[in-house]
């Protein structure tokens, strides 16, 4: 269709403000409507960009529905079997230490089969950059209980919601690896807003700039809706997330520099 | 005058019609077509004239189908 308010004169190379990143494939995205993978991948993808150490670098993409990262982000990437993905990036980054090595995993593949390797990649300090997308869901599988799930909130598995006393709490993996020596940066961010979208490229982009300096492990958790996992249209999940998740899961830095931040108590 | 123009190229055959969009334009420039595209989403598509060039919608995008133009144009 043609758009009436087209502007041709201004549809000019040297006006581009924004547009995907080259190191996206040219393919379209597995994920559902809406989904915050797209644009974490996206925003991974730029920062790799800016950097230019695209040539450099090496991902694991985890088993979940972001186990397709491969076919969209154009870089050199390794499939891990389920959680595994710290470990084969240890190996990756012991072979070859003057690369850029990530993970990028979701909170079934991260915080539930993965919780061992996630724990002892961030004790030994290896230098690799985890990127950890937690939607309170196992997404791929058709939306059962993680332990990320919230109390009380609906899944496949809990259709009464979670019930505490039976099917315990929920896990704060990232709570847990920030006290952990061997961590120096742990940051907690959201893409679902254009704020949150340009907080959360700085995030990345801090977390590779540490990775050159060898400082450790850089954990980034990207707190993310799953639409079809909730039931619910993409601009509710957004909302349903700013009121349900960020008072659990809060936004913002967690440790910088090696060091704990202190926070407010957090809402149960 | 010079004035800043913006405009959006929106690919609407790789548009998943989310309405992220919508809720991020703080001029109201998207809406969602009354058509479908091949894969029978309804598109997001620009209706006004507003557009500032200022990537909010392209930011969020989760399929990255927004390319955003920004220039100084001159007007009378």
């Amino acid at each position: 269709m043609e758009d009436k308010f087209a502007k041709t004169e201004i549809h000019k190379p040297e006006n581009i403000v924004y547009k995907k990143s080259d190191l996206m494939v040219d393919r379209p995205l597995s994920y559902c409507p809406g989904c915050g993978h797209g644009t974490a991948h996206r925003m991974l993808m730029e920062v790799l960009e800016e950097m230019n150490i695209q040539d450099k670098t090496i991902g694991v993409s985890p088993v979940g529905c972001s186990v397709l990262a491969y076919d969209f982000l154009n870089i050199d990437m390794l499939g891990a079997a389920h959680g595994r993905a710290p470990a084969l990036a240890t190996a990756i980054k012991r072979l070859w230490p003057d690369h850029f090595v990530f993970t990028y995993q979701g909170d079934g593949d991260l915080a539930a089969i993965g919780t061992a390797e996630t724990i002892h990649a961030c004790n030994r300090g290896e230098n690799i950059t985890i990127i950890f997308i937690n939607n309170g869901i196992y997404g791929m599988t058709g939306g059962q209980m993680a332990p990320t799930t919230l109390p009380g909130m609906r899944s496949s598995t809990s259709p009464y919601g979670r019930d505490v006393p039976t099917m315990g709490h929920p896990l704060k993996i990232t709570e847990l690896v920030a006290q952990l020596p061997g961590v120096y940066y742990v940051t907690r961010q959201s893409v679902h807003t254009p704020n949150n979208v340009r907080k959360t490229k700085k995030a990345m982009r801090k977390a590779f700039e540490l990775q050159k300096e060898n400082r450790g492990v850089c954990f980034i958790e990207i707190v993310s809706n799953c639409n079809s996992g909730w039931k619910m249209t993409p601009v509710q999940s957004n909302k349903w997330m700013e009121e349900n998740m960020f008072p659990f899961y809060q936004l913002g830095d967690i440790k910088v520099d090696g060091k704990l931040i202190e926070k407010k108590e957090t809402v149960e | 005058m010079a004035k800043i123009k913006g405009d959006i190229v929106i690919n609407t055959e790789r548009c998943k019609g989310c309405e992220v969009c919508i809720a991020a334009c703080p001029f109201t420039v998207i809406q969602m077509s009354k058509e479908v595209n091949s894969k029978g989403y309804h598109f997001a598509m620009k209706v006004n004239d507003e557009c500032t060039g200022c990537t909010n919608c392209a930011l969020v995008c989760p399929d990255g189908v927004i390319t955003v133009y920004r220039a100084k144009v001159t007007t009378e």
